[in-house]
Protein backbone atom coordinates (compact mmCIF):
# COMPACT_ATOMS: atom_id res chain seq x y z
CA UNK A 1 0.00 0.00 0.00
CA UNK A 2 2.84 2.52 0.66
CA UNK A 3 4.44 1.00 -3.19
CA UNK A 4 2.59 4.78 -4.51
CA UNK A 5 4.17 6.93 -2.08
CA UNK A 6 7.94 5.32 -2.74
CA UNK A 7 7.83 5.03 -5.93
CA UNK A 8 6.37 8.80 -6.36
CA UNK A 9 8.74 10.15 -3.55
CA UNK A 10 11.69 8.20 -6.03
CA UNK A 11 10.88 9.74 -8.79
CA UNK A 12 9.99 13.25 -7.77
CA UNK A 13 13.48 13.19 -5.23
CA UNK A 14 15.33 12.36 -8.50
CA UNK A 15 13.59 15.21 -10.21
CA UNK A 16 14.49 17.28 -7.32
CA UNK A 17 17.87 16.47 -6.80
CA UNK A 18 19.17 17.02 -10.45
CA UNK A 19 17.14 20.33 -10.25
CA UNK A 20 19.08 21.53 -6.96
CA UNK A 21 22.48 19.84 -8.71
CA UNK A 22 21.83 22.70 -10.96
CA UNK A 23 22.21 25.23 -9.20
CA UNK A 24 26.03 24.35 -8.56
CA UNK A 25 27.16 21.95 -11.38
CA UNK A 26 25.99 21.55 -14.70
CA UNK A 27 28.17 19.07 -17.42
CA UNK A 28 28.34 21.78 -19.77
CA UNK A 29 27.38 25.66 -20.21
CA UNK A 30 24.20 25.77 -21.14
CA UNK A 31 25.07 27.95 -24.85
CA UNK A 32 28.59 26.22 -24.76
CA UNK A 33 28.51 24.57 -28.07
CA UNK A 34 30.66 21.44 -27.10
CA UNK A 35 30.15 18.68 -29.45
CA UNK A 36 29.34 18.35 -33.34
CA UNK A 37 25.26 19.19 -34.30
CA UNK A 38 23.20 16.69 -33.54
CA UNK A 39 25.68 14.35 -32.46
CA UNK A 40 24.29 10.86 -31.15
CA UNK A 41 24.59 10.07 -27.39
CA UNK A 42 28.49 9.17 -26.57
CA UNK A 43 30.46 9.17 -23.33
CA UNK A 44 30.48 12.71 -23.82
CA UNK A 45 27.20 13.58 -24.37
CA UNK A 46 24.79 10.92 -22.63
CA UNK A 47 21.60 12.58 -24.45
CA UNK A 48 23.09 13.83 -27.70
CA UNK A 49 23.85 17.23 -28.97
CA UNK A 50 21.01 19.49 -30.59
CA UNK A 51 21.37 21.23 -33.96
CA UNK A 52 23.86 23.93 -32.46
CA UNK A 53 26.03 21.56 -31.31
CA UNK A 54 25.15 21.74 -27.20
CA UNK A 55 24.56 19.36 -24.96
CA UNK A 56 21.48 18.02 -24.43
CA UNK A 57 21.56 16.32 -20.96
CA UNK A 58 23.00 19.92 -19.72
CA UNK A 59 19.46 21.35 -21.22
CA UNK A 60 17.39 18.48 -19.55
CA UNK A 61 18.49 19.14 -16.30
CA UNK A 62 17.78 22.70 -16.56
CA UNK A 63 14.42 21.87 -17.86
CA UNK A 64 13.97 19.93 -14.42
CA UNK A 65 14.93 22.83 -12.26
CA UNK A 66 12.45 24.92 -14.78
CA UNK A 67 9.91 22.55 -14.26
CA UNK A 68 9.95 22.16 -10.39
CA UNK A 69 10.31 25.89 -9.94
CA UNK A 70 7.33 26.54 -11.99
CA UNK A 71 5.21 23.41 -10.39
CA UNK A 72 6.37 24.58 -6.97
CA UNK A 73 5.62 28.48 -7.34
CA UNK A 74 2.29 27.65 -8.59
CA UNK A 75 1.52 24.84 -6.25
CA UNK A 76 1.97 27.42 -3.57
CA UNK A 77 0.57 30.66 -4.98
CA UNK A 78 -2.69 28.24 -6.27
CA UNK A 79 -3.12 26.69 -2.73
CA UNK A 80 -2.42 30.00 -0.95
CA UNK A 81 -4.60 31.91 -2.97
CA UNK A 82 -6.99 29.13 -3.44
CA UNK A 83 -7.42 28.33 0.20
CA UNK A 84 -7.98 31.94 1.24
CA UNK A 85 -10.69 32.96 -1.15
CA UNK A 86 -12.04 29.53 -0.48
CA UNK A 87 -12.47 29.68 2.83
CA UNK A 88 -13.83 33.12 2.80
CA UNK A 89 -16.47 32.17 0.13
CA UNK A 90 -17.66 29.48 2.93
CA UNK A 91 -17.81 32.05 5.46
CA UNK A 92 -19.77 35.13 3.43
CA UNK A 93 -23.19 35.23 3.13
CA UNK A 94 -25.66 34.01 0.87
CA UNK A 95 -25.43 35.82 -2.24
CA UNK A 96 -21.37 36.66 -2.14
CA UNK A 97 -20.81 33.17 -1.64
CA UNK A 98 -23.39 32.35 -4.44
CA UNK A 99 -21.24 35.04 -6.86
CA UNK A 100 -18.05 33.65 -5.46
CA UNK A 101 -19.17 30.41 -6.47
CA UNK A 102 -20.24 31.18 -9.59
CA UNK A 103 -17.09 33.47 -10.73
CA UNK A 104 -14.73 30.15 -9.52
CA UNK A 105 -16.62 28.16 -11.74
CA UNK A 106 -16.13 29.80 -14.75
CA UNK A 107 -12.53 30.54 -13.99
CA UNK A 108 -12.11 26.56 -13.90
CA UNK A 109 -13.91 26.48 -17.45
CA UNK A 110 -11.50 28.78 -18.94
CA UNK A 111 -8.51 26.68 -20.40
CA UNK A 112 -5.32 27.20 -18.28
CA UNK A 113 -3.72 28.04 -22.01
CA UNK A 114 -5.77 30.63 -22.81
CA UNK A 115 -5.29 32.50 -19.38
CA UNK A 116 -1.80 32.04 -19.45
CA UNK A 117 -1.75 33.77 -23.15
CA UNK A 118 -3.78 36.57 -21.46
CA UNK A 119 -1.62 37.21 -18.51
CA UNK A 120 1.65 37.08 -21.13
CA UNK A 121 0.05 39.26 -23.19
CA UNK A 122 -0.38 41.90 -20.23
CA UNK A 123 2.79 41.25 -19.28
CA UNK A 124 5.85 42.89 -20.82
CA UNK A 125 6.75 39.06 -22.27
CA UNK A 126 6.97 35.67 -21.39
CA UNK A 127 9.34 34.46 -18.20
CA UNK A 128 9.26 31.90 -15.99
CA UNK A 129 7.19 34.41 -13.48
CA UNK A 130 4.20 34.91 -16.24
CA UNK A 131 3.92 30.94 -15.81
CA UNK A 132 4.31 30.66 -12.04
CA UNK A 133 1.50 33.57 -12.38
CA UNK A 134 -0.82 32.17 -15.03
CA UNK A 135 -1.17 28.56 -13.66
CA UNK A 136 -0.96 29.69 -9.93
CA UNK A 137 -3.71 31.35 -10.91
CA UNK A 138 -6.12 28.64 -12.74
CA UNK A 139 -5.10 26.24 -9.87
CA UNK A 140 -5.96 28.68 -7.41
CA UNK A 141 -10.07 28.44 -8.88
CA UNK A 142 -9.60 24.85 -8.44
CA UNK A 143 -8.03 24.41 -5.57
CA UNK A 144 -10.77 27.66 -3.75
CA UNK A 145 -13.72 25.80 -5.06
CA UNK A 146 -12.55 22.63 -3.21
CA UNK A 147 -11.57 24.61 -0.13
CA UNK A 148 -15.18 26.24 0.31
CA UNK A 149 -16.87 22.75 -0.14
CA UNK A 150 -14.92 21.47 2.73
CA UNK A 151 -15.06 24.06 5.02
CA UNK A 152 -18.59 24.25 4.64
CA UNK A 153 -18.49 20.87 5.49
CA UNK A 154 -16.33 21.54 8.68
CA UNK A 155 -18.81 24.54 9.48
CA UNK A 156 -21.76 22.33 9.85
CA UNK A 157 -20.01 20.54 12.34
CA UNK A 158 -21.67 20.69 15.43
CA UNK A 159 -18.55 21.56 18.13
CA UNK A 160 -18.17 24.51 15.55
CA UNK A 161 -21.98 25.70 16.41
CA UNK A 162 -20.53 24.73 20.10
CA UNK A 163 -17.12 26.96 20.23
CA UNK A 164 -18.70 30.25 18.28
CA UNK A 165 -21.38 29.85 20.97
CA UNK A 166 -19.22 29.99 24.43
CA UNK A 167 -17.64 33.16 22.48
CA UNK A 168 -14.76 31.63 19.58
CA UNK A 169 -14.38 33.96 16.75
CA UNK A 170 -14.14 33.14 13.08
CA UNK A 171 -10.75 33.99 12.94
CA UNK A 172 -9.93 31.50 15.79
CA UNK A 173 -12.16 29.19 14.26
CA UNK A 174 -10.58 28.87 10.80
CA UNK A 175 -6.43 28.62 12.60
CA UNK A 176 -7.67 26.13 15.28
CA UNK A 177 -10.50 23.81 13.41
CA UNK A 178 -10.99 24.54 10.02
CA UNK A 179 -7.52 24.71 8.73
CA UNK A 180 -6.20 21.21 10.13
CA UNK A 181 -9.19 19.84 8.83
CA UNK A 182 -9.55 20.44 5.54
CA UNK A 183 -5.52 20.42 4.98
CA UNK A 184 -4.67 16.79 4.46
CA UNK A 185 -7.22 17.04 1.37
CA UNK A 186 -5.94 20.37 0.32
CA UNK A 187 -3.04 19.14 0.23
CA UNK A 188 -4.06 15.96 -1.88
CA UNK A 189 -5.21 18.36 -4.79
CA UNK A 190 -2.05 20.64 -4.89
CA UNK A 191 0.26 17.49 -5.04
CA UNK A 192 -1.87 16.67 -7.79
CA UNK A 193 -2.23 20.47 -9.71
CA UNK A 194 1.40 20.16 -9.09
CA UNK A 195 1.70 17.80 -11.61
CA UNK A 196 -0.44 19.05 -13.85
CA UNK A 197 1.23 22.26 -13.87
CA UNK A 198 4.66 20.49 -14.80
CA UNK A 199 2.39 19.83 -17.91
CA UNK A 200 0.60 23.65 -18.28
CA UNK A 201 4.36 24.46 -17.90
CA UNK A 202 5.89 21.84 -20.68
CA UNK A 203 2.38 23.27 -22.87
CA UNK A 204 2.99 27.01 -22.19
CA UNK A 205 6.98 26.77 -23.32
CA UNK A 206 6.33 24.26 -26.79
CA UNK A 207 4.16 27.58 -27.58
CA UNK A 208 6.72 29.82 -26.86
CA UNK A 209 4.82 31.29 -23.50
CA UNK A 210 7.55 30.06 -21.28
CA UNK A 211 10.72 30.68 -20.17
CA UNK A 212 12.56 32.22 -22.80
CA UNK A 213 16.21 30.60 -23.89
CA UNK A 214 18.84 29.66 -23.01
CA UNK A 215 17.29 28.99 -19.96
CA UNK A 216 15.03 26.22 -22.38
CA UNK A 217 12.17 24.15 -20.72
CA UNK A 218 11.37 20.70 -21.32
CA UNK A 219 8.20 21.76 -23.63
CA UNK A 220 10.65 24.44 -24.99
CA UNK A 221 13.08 21.45 -26.18
CA UNK A 222 10.58 19.41 -27.36
CA UNK A 223 9.41 22.03 -29.51
CA UNK A 224 13.44 22.81 -30.93
CA UNK A 225 14.04 19.02 -31.44
CA UNK A 226 10.72 18.02 -33.20
CA UNK A 227 11.78 19.32 -36.73
CA UNK A 228 15.15 16.64 -36.47
CA UNK A 229 13.47 14.14 -34.42
CA UNK A 230 14.18 11.14 -36.78
CA UNK A 231 18.05 12.40 -37.20
CA UNK A 232 18.11 13.08 -33.65
CA UNK A 233 15.42 11.48 -31.68
CA UNK A 234 17.26 11.67 -28.26
CA UNK A 235 16.30 15.33 -28.38
CA UNK A 236 12.55 14.44 -28.27
CA UNK A 237 12.90 10.86 -25.67
CA UNK A 238 14.97 12.53 -22.85
CA UNK A 239 12.99 15.75 -21.95
CA UNK A 240 9.89 13.76 -22.67
CA UNK A 241 11.33 11.22 -20.55
CA UNK A 242 12.32 13.65 -17.88
CA UNK A 243 8.73 15.12 -18.09
CA UNK A 244 6.80 11.83 -17.81
CA UNK A 245 8.84 10.61 -15.00
CA UNK A 246 8.29 14.05 -13.11
CA UNK A 247 4.52 13.92 -13.83
CA UNK A 248 3.84 10.01 -12.68
CA UNK A 249 6.32 10.74 -9.73
CA UNK A 250 3.99 13.71 -8.87
CA UNK A 251 1.01 11.55 -8.98
CA UNK A 252 2.36 8.13 -7.48
CA UNK A 253 3.10 10.83 -4.61
CA UNK A 254 -0.76 11.96 -4.50
CA UNK A 255 -2.21 8.68 -4.64
CA UNK A 256 0.33 7.67 -2.24
CA UNK A 257 -0.59 10.72 0.36
CA UNK A 258 -4.67 9.75 -0.54
CA UNK A 259 -3.84 5.98 0.57
CA UNK A 260 -2.18 7.21 3.32
CA UNK A 261 -5.04 9.14 4.81
CA UNK A 262 -7.70 6.84 3.88
CA UNK A 263 -6.00 4.25 6.26
CA UNK A 264 -5.91 7.21 9.21
CA UNK A 265 -9.45 7.49 8.24
CA UNK A 266 -10.43 3.89 9.48
CA UNK A 267 -9.49 4.46 12.51
CA UNK A 268 -11.98 6.73 12.95
CA UNK A 269 -15.83 6.22 13.37
CA UNK B 1 -35.90 39.51 35.97
CA UNK B 2 -35.80 36.99 33.13
CA UNK B 3 -31.99 36.03 31.79
CA UNK B 4 -33.93 35.13 28.82
CA UNK B 5 -37.21 36.22 27.04
CA UNK B 6 -38.40 35.47 24.15
CA UNK B 7 -40.75 37.64 22.60
CA UNK B 8 -42.96 36.55 19.36
CA UNK B 9 -39.91 34.74 17.71
CA UNK B 10 -40.63 33.65 14.31
CA UNK B 11 -37.76 31.98 11.80
CA UNK B 12 -38.06 31.91 8.20
CA UNK B 13 -36.44 30.20 5.06
CA UNK B 14 -36.62 32.64 2.58
CA UNK B 15 -40.23 33.14 2.31
CA UNK B 16 -41.87 30.31 4.57
CA UNK B 17 -42.18 30.84 8.13
CA UNK B 18 -40.95 27.68 9.89
CA UNK B 19 -41.22 29.24 13.52
CA UNK B 20 -44.64 31.07 14.06
CA UNK B 21 -44.47 33.65 16.52
CA UNK B 22 -43.18 31.55 20.11
CA UNK B 23 -42.93 33.55 23.58
CA UNK B 24 -41.42 31.95 26.26
CA UNK B 25 -39.09 33.30 29.29
CA UNK B 26 -36.66 31.64 31.34
CA UNK B 27 -35.34 32.55 34.99
CA UNK B 28 -31.65 32.29 36.60
CA UNK B 29 -31.38 29.20 37.88
CA UNK B 30 -34.27 27.90 36.46
CA UNK B 31 -34.25 24.59 34.24
CA UNK B 32 -37.16 24.75 30.93
CA UNK B 33 -37.64 21.89 28.74
CA UNK B 34 -39.11 22.17 24.93
CA UNK B 35 -40.99 19.43 23.94
CA UNK B 36 -42.09 18.40 20.92
CA UNK B 37 -42.17 16.13 17.77
CA UNK B 38 -39.47 15.92 15.17
CA UNK B 39 -39.12 19.10 12.54
CA UNK B 40 -41.48 21.58 15.18
CA UNK B 41 -39.04 23.84 15.36
CA UNK B 42 -37.14 23.12 18.47
CA UNK B 43 -33.71 23.49 17.41
CA UNK B 44 -34.73 26.16 15.29
CA UNK B 45 -36.23 27.97 18.55
CA UNK B 46 -33.09 27.14 20.37
CA UNK B 47 -30.67 28.05 17.72
CA UNK B 48 -32.20 31.55 17.32
CA UNK B 49 -31.82 32.59 20.78
CA UNK B 50 -28.34 32.73 20.61
CA UNK B 51 -27.78 33.86 17.15
CA UNK B 52 -26.49 30.98 15.52
CA UNK B 53 -29.02 30.02 12.90
CA UNK B 54 -27.56 28.05 9.85
CA UNK B 55 -27.16 30.27 6.19
CA UNK B 56 -30.20 31.09 4.50
CA UNK B 57 -32.40 31.28 7.44
CA UNK B 58 -33.46 34.70 9.30
CA UNK B 59 -35.18 35.20 13.03
CA UNK B 60 -37.75 38.19 13.60
CA UNK B 61 -39.44 39.23 16.71
CA UNK B 62 -37.25 39.68 20.07
CA UNK B 63 -34.75 37.55 21.91
CA UNK B 64 -33.66 39.27 25.13
CA UNK B 65 -30.34 37.73 26.52
CA UNK B 66 -29.34 38.79 29.83
CA UNK B 67 -31.25 41.82 28.46
CA UNK B 68 -29.21 42.17 25.19
CA UNK B 69 -31.27 41.99 22.07
CA UNK B 70 -30.22 39.10 20.01
CA UNK B 71 -32.55 39.32 16.90
CA UNK B 72 -30.87 41.84 13.68
CA UNK B 73 -27.65 42.21 15.67
CA UNK B 74 -23.94 41.60 12.99
CA UNK B 75 -21.95 38.52 14.75
CA UNK B 76 -19.43 40.59 15.46
CA UNK B 77 -21.44 41.28 18.49
CA UNK B 78 -23.06 38.34 19.38
CA UNK B 79 -19.74 36.61 19.44
CA UNK B 80 -18.83 38.61 22.57
CA UNK B 81 -22.51 38.40 23.77
CA UNK B 82 -22.95 34.65 23.70
CA UNK B 83 -19.37 33.88 25.30
CA UNK B 84 -20.01 35.16 28.23
CA UNK B 85 -23.91 34.42 28.54
CA UNK B 86 -25.03 31.01 26.93
CA UNK B 87 -23.33 27.44 26.46
CA UNK B 88 -24.93 24.51 23.84
CA UNK B 89 -24.49 21.10 23.46
CA UNK B 90 -26.18 19.11 21.09
CA UNK B 91 -27.20 15.62 20.22
CA UNK B 92 -24.47 13.91 17.76
CA UNK B 93 -21.52 13.07 19.60
CA UNK B 94 -19.55 12.27 16.45
CA UNK B 95 -19.72 15.71 15.85
CA UNK B 96 -19.62 16.97 18.97
CA UNK B 97 -15.43 16.98 18.90
CA UNK B 98 -12.87 18.53 16.52
CA UNK B 99 -11.77 14.65 15.59
CA UNK B 100 -8.19 16.18 14.75
CA UNK B 101 -7.68 17.66 18.02
CA UNK B 102 -6.43 16.10 21.72
CA UNK B 103 -9.15 16.00 24.02
CA UNK B 104 -6.97 17.90 26.58
CA UNK B 105 -6.57 20.93 24.12
CA UNK B 106 -9.93 20.77 23.03
CA UNK B 107 -10.96 21.29 26.91
CA UNK B 108 -8.52 23.82 27.53
CA UNK B 109 -10.04 26.50 24.71
CA UNK B 110 -12.97 27.24 26.87
CA UNK B 111 -10.72 27.37 30.06
CA UNK B 112 -8.19 29.83 28.51
CA UNK B 113 -11.46 31.89 26.75
CA UNK B 114 -13.28 31.91 30.31
CA UNK B 115 -9.59 32.90 31.91
CA UNK B 116 -9.07 36.24 29.95
CA UNK B 117 -12.70 37.57 29.83
CA UNK B 118 -12.31 37.62 33.70
CA UNK B 119 -9.38 38.61 32.91
CA UNK B 120 -7.17 36.29 35.17
CA UNK B 121 -3.56 34.93 34.39
CA UNK B 122 -3.73 31.40 34.52
CA UNK B 123 -0.32 29.37 34.20
CA UNK B 124 0.21 25.68 32.69
CA UNK B 125 -0.62 24.20 36.65
CA UNK B 126 -3.38 26.01 36.75
CA UNK B 127 -4.50 24.60 33.58
CA UNK B 128 -4.17 21.31 34.01
CA UNK B 129 -5.64 21.49 37.54
CA UNK B 130 -8.64 23.27 35.76
CA UNK B 131 -8.69 20.01 32.68
CA UNK B 132 -8.48 17.83 35.46
CA UNK B 133 -11.52 19.27 37.65
CA UNK B 134 -13.56 19.45 34.44
CA UNK B 135 -12.96 15.72 33.44
CA UNK B 136 -13.64 14.64 37.32
CA UNK B 137 -17.02 16.99 37.24
CA UNK B 138 -18.59 14.95 34.66
CA UNK B 139 -17.20 11.72 35.92
CA UNK B 140 -14.41 10.61 33.70
CA UNK B 141 -11.73 8.66 34.66
CA UNK B 142 -8.40 8.08 34.02
CA UNK B 143 -7.81 12.21 33.36
CA UNK B 144 -4.08 11.47 32.34
CA UNK B 145 -4.82 8.97 29.56
CA UNK B 146 -8.10 11.14 28.39
CA UNK B 147 -6.33 14.63 28.07
CA UNK B 148 -3.89 13.00 25.52
CA UNK B 149 -6.18 10.74 23.57
CA UNK B 150 -8.22 11.50 20.00
CA UNK B 151 -11.73 11.73 20.15
CA UNK B 152 -11.73 8.71 18.31
CA UNK B 153 -10.32 6.43 21.31
CA UNK B 154 -13.41 7.21 23.68
CA UNK B 155 -16.90 6.83 23.80
CA UNK B 156 -19.81 7.83 22.46
CA UNK B 157 -20.93 8.82 26.12
CA UNK B 158 -17.20 9.95 27.21
CA UNK B 159 -17.62 12.80 24.09
CA UNK B 160 -20.54 14.19 25.05
CA UNK B 161 -19.50 14.21 28.59
CA UNK B 162 -16.34 16.05 27.23
CA UNK B 163 -18.68 17.94 25.14
CA UNK B 164 -21.21 19.22 28.41
CA UNK B 165 -17.86 19.65 30.31
CA UNK B 166 -16.18 22.24 26.98
CA UNK B 167 -19.81 23.86 27.35
CA UNK B 168 -19.78 24.39 31.04
CA UNK B 169 -15.99 25.34 31.37
CA UNK B 170 -16.44 28.94 29.97
CA UNK B 171 -18.41 30.07 32.18
CA UNK B 172 -22.14 30.55 30.91
CA UNK B 173 -25.39 31.23 32.78
CA UNK B 174 -27.37 29.38 30.28
CA UNK B 175 -26.75 26.12 28.97
CA UNK B 176 -29.02 24.91 25.71
CA UNK B 177 -28.75 21.71 25.69
CA UNK B 178 -30.01 19.75 22.47
CA UNK B 179 -31.22 16.39 22.82
CA UNK B 180 -27.98 15.46 24.23
CA UNK B 181 -28.44 12.09 25.12
CA UNK B 182 -30.70 10.78 22.20
CA UNK B 183 -27.54 9.23 20.29
CA UNK B 184 -26.61 7.20 23.65
CA UNK B 185 -27.46 3.38 24.74
CA UNK B 186 -30.19 3.71 27.24
CA UNK B 187 -27.90 3.75 30.17
CA UNK B 188 -25.43 6.22 29.43
CA UNK B 189 -28.02 8.01 28.67
CA UNK B 190 -29.73 7.98 32.26
CA UNK B 191 -26.18 8.64 33.71
CA UNK B 192 -25.19 12.03 31.45
CA UNK B 193 -28.75 13.39 31.84
CA UNK B 194 -28.65 12.97 35.93
CA UNK B 195 -24.95 14.88 35.73
CA UNK B 196 -26.24 17.57 33.66
CA UNK B 197 -29.00 17.54 35.88
CA UNK B 198 -26.54 17.62 38.51
CA UNK B 199 -24.03 20.47 36.89
CA UNK B 200 -26.85 22.43 36.38
CA UNK B 201 -27.88 22.52 39.81
CA UNK B 202 -24.93 22.87 41.66
CA UNK B 203 -23.50 25.50 39.29
CA UNK B 204 -26.87 27.36 39.62
CA UNK B 205 -27.26 27.79 35.69
CA UNK B 206 -30.40 28.23 33.56
CA UNK B 207 -30.90 25.24 31.48
CA UNK B 208 -32.55 25.26 28.09
CA UNK B 209 -33.40 21.32 27.41
CA UNK B 210 -34.88 20.16 24.35
CA UNK B 211 -36.14 16.76 23.93
CA UNK B 212 -39.05 14.96 21.87
CA UNK B 213 -38.81 12.46 25.93
CA UNK B 214 -41.41 13.47 27.97
CA UNK B 215 -40.41 11.37 30.64
CA UNK B 216 -36.66 12.61 29.90
CA UNK B 217 -37.75 16.22 30.18
CA UNK B 218 -39.87 15.40 33.37
CA UNK B 219 -36.57 14.23 35.03
CA UNK B 220 -34.60 17.19 34.60
CA UNK B 221 -37.17 20.56 34.01
CA UNK B 222 -39.15 22.28 36.39
CA UNK B 223 -41.61 23.70 33.62
CA UNK B 224 -41.78 22.63 29.70
CA UNK B 225 -43.29 23.99 26.16
CA UNK B 226 -44.74 22.15 24.35
CA UNK B 227 -44.18 22.86 20.50
CA UNK B 228 -46.18 21.63 17.05
CA UNK B 229 -45.33 22.52 13.97
CA UNK B 230 -43.45 25.75 14.79
CA UNK B 231 -45.83 26.59 17.55
CA UNK B 232 -45.83 26.72 21.35
CA UNK B 233 -49.18 25.24 21.91
CA UNK B 234 -49.42 24.69 25.80
CA UNK B 235 -46.89 26.30 28.91
CA UNK B 236 -46.38 25.42 32.12
CA UNK B 237 -44.37 23.45 35.46
CA UNK B 238 -43.93 20.28 34.19
CA UNK B 239 -45.47 18.03 36.57
CA UNK B 240 -49.44 19.94 35.68
CA UNK B 241 -48.54 19.71 32.11
CA UNK B 242 -47.89 16.07 33.01
CA UNK B 243 -50.59 15.20 35.07
CA UNK B 244 -53.46 17.47 33.76
CA UNK B 245 -52.43 18.73 30.02
CA UNK B 246 -54.43 21.08 28.35
CA UNK B 247 -53.81 21.26 24.67
CA UNK B 248 -54.85 18.12 22.50
CA UNK B 249 -51.59 17.64 21.48
CA UNK B 250 -49.98 17.50 24.67
CA UNK B 251 -52.91 15.53 26.07
CA UNK B 252 -51.57 12.72 23.46
CA UNK B 253 -48.14 13.30 24.26
CA UNK B 254 -48.54 12.72 27.76
CA UNK B 255 -50.80 9.21 27.09
CA UNK B 256 -48.19 8.16 24.77
CA UNK B 257 -45.44 8.38 27.45
CA UNK B 258 -47.88 6.78 30.29
CA UNK B 259 -48.62 3.87 27.49
CA UNK B 260 -44.62 3.27 27.31
CA UNK B 261 -43.74 3.41 30.96
CA UNK B 262 -46.38 1.05 31.86
CA UNK B 263 -45.87 -1.45 29.04
CA UNK B 264 -41.92 -1.02 30.35
CA UNK B 265 -43.31 -1.60 34.06
CA UNK B 266 -45.48 -4.11 33.19
CA UNK B 267 -44.34 -6.42 30.45
CA UNK B 268 -46.89 -8.58 28.98
N1 LIG C 1 -31.58 25.24 7.23
C1 LIG C 1 -32.89 24.98 7.03
N2 LIG C 1 -33.49 25.39 5.88
C2 LIG C 1 -34.79 25.13 5.67
N3 LIG C 1 -35.58 24.49 6.53
C3 LIG C 1 -35.06 24.05 7.69
C4 LIG C 1 -33.68 24.27 7.99
N4 LIG C 1 -33.42 23.73 9.20
C5 LIG C 1 -34.58 23.17 9.61
N5 LIG C 1 -35.58 23.37 8.72
C6 LIG C 1 -36.98 22.94 8.87
O1 LIG C 1 -37.54 23.56 9.99
C7 LIG C 1 -38.39 22.68 10.69
C8 LIG C 1 -38.02 22.65 12.15
O2 LIG C 1 -36.70 22.13 12.29
P1 LIG C 1 -36.01 21.88 13.71
O3 LIG C 1 -34.63 21.41 13.42
O4 LIG C 1 -36.16 23.07 14.57
O5 LIG C 1 -36.86 20.67 14.29
P2 LIG C 1 -36.72 19.96 15.70
O6 LIG C 1 -37.96 20.26 16.46
O7 LIG C 1 -35.43 20.32 16.32
O8 LIG C 1 -36.73 18.43 15.28
P3 LIG C 1 -35.84 17.21 15.79
O9 LIG C 1 -36.51 16.70 17.02
O10 LIG C 1 -35.94 16.23 14.68
O11 LIG C 1 -34.47 17.72 16.02
C9 LIG C 1 -38.28 21.34 10.01
O12 LIG C 1 -39.43 21.16 9.22
C10 LIG C 1 -37.07 21.46 9.14
O13 LIG C 1 -37.25 20.73 7.95
MG1 LIG D 1 -33.56 19.30 16.59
Amino acid sequence: MRRNLWIGAVLVGLNAAVAALTLVWLPYGPTEMSGGRLSPPSWAHPAGTDRLGRDYLTQVMIGARIAMTVGIGAALLGGLIGTTLGVLAAFARRGLDDALAATLDILIAFPTLLLAMLVVAASDGASLWTAILAIGLAMSAIIARLVRILTKRVLAQDYITAARCSGLGWGKITIAHILPNILPTVMVAVALQFGLAVIAEASLSYLGLGTPPPNASWGQLLQQAQSTVFRAPMGVIAPGLALISLVLGINFLADGLRDLMDADEEIQP
Amino acid sequence: MSLLQVQDLTVSAGARELVHGVSFDLRPGERLGLVGESGSGKSLTAMAIVGLLAPGLTAGGSVLLDGQQMIGRPDRDLVRLRGAVASVVFQDPRSALDPLMRLGDQLAAPIRRRAVREGRALSSAQLRAEQIRWLDRVAIPEPDRILRAWPHEVSGGQRQRIAIAMALACGPRLLIADEPTTALDVSSQAEVLDLLGGLVRDEGLSLLFISHDLPVVARICDRVVVMRQGRAVEEGPTARVFTDPQDPYSQGLVAAARRLQSALENPA
